[in-house]
């Protein structure tokens, strides 16, 4: 069946569920990674995964009828991967501006969130 | 030592027991009891909440014994800024990322809960 999986890192991956164990380990079939910046996604080709399930956030039956109405808007990968990098920045941006103000009023902002754990 | 029971948090967050030596087998103990918990709301709407705050509502489907559980008819219930999940009838969420399950309070019997709870973690002591 064709899935869609979200990462611990943030990613999203749809794919076809080859096989799958009690942790969750998957290995999928055809698979592409999506990357969505509002509206907009874009696909990269991936191939054969195996991804190994502390990874997993959480695995959703890809539906056709709701995808459809979902109004999401393909464009191409340069264009979806400049997009993300604008958003990347503009978040580091507030993080910045974020630890300039909690610095002036004597405290440290610590980001609960890293690269790697990024839900 | 003091037993804060914690009903609705997740079998990881269960950090107050004193003796961390049994508190393996605490969990362990409560595990079987919130796995047959979820068991018994099999066919209730609960809401999922997980650690990077995405709410997801939906139908109990099935639950296993890592307390992973499967939701069908699902709905983001906060804004649909998850735009991922819009292609989603049915999903699979890991127990180790949920932090709540919010449940309608009509469903659960807390007193019930809260004896079988007691009863676990007395004969766990044993």
């Amino acid at each position: 069946e064709t899935l869609v999986v979200y990462l611990r890192d943030g990613r999203t991956l749809i794919g076809i569920l080859r096989c799958i164990d009690q942790f969750a380990n998957l290995v999928l079939h055809r698979t592409i990674e999506r990357i969505h910046v509002g509206k907009k996604y874009g696909d990269i080709e991936r191939g054969v995964i195996i991804i190994r399930g502390e990874n997993v956030v959480l695995l959703g039956e890809w539906d056709q009828e709701r995808a459809r109405k979902s109004g999401l808007q393909e464009i191409s990968v340069e264009e979806i991967l400049e997009a993300q990098r604008e958003e990347q920045q503009q978040q580091q941006h507030q993080q910045t501006l974020r630890a300039k103000f909690m610095k002036e009023r004597g405290l440290t902002l610590t980001p609960e969130i890293g690269p790697d754990d990024m839900y | 030592p003091r037993f804060t029971g914690n009903v609705l948090a997740t079998g990881s967050q269960i950090y107050n027991s004193n003796l961390l030596f049994e508190t393996y087998l605490y969990i362990s103990a409560l595990t079987m009891l919130f796995y047959s918990f979820f068991k018994s709301l099999i066919g209730k709407d609960v809401v999922v909440e997980l650690k990077n705050d995405l709410s997801i509502c939906g139908t109990l489907h099935s639950v296993d014994q890592y307390l992973n559980i499967k939701l069908t008819d699902i709905n983001v219930t906060d804004a649909e800024k998850y735009p991922h999940m819009m292609s989603v009838k049915n999903c699979f969420v890991r127990g180790s990322v949920v932090r709540y399950v919010q449940l309608p309070a009509d469903e659960v019997d807390t007193q019930l809960l809260q004896d079988a709870a007691r009863r676990e973690a007395f004969t766990q002591r044993q």
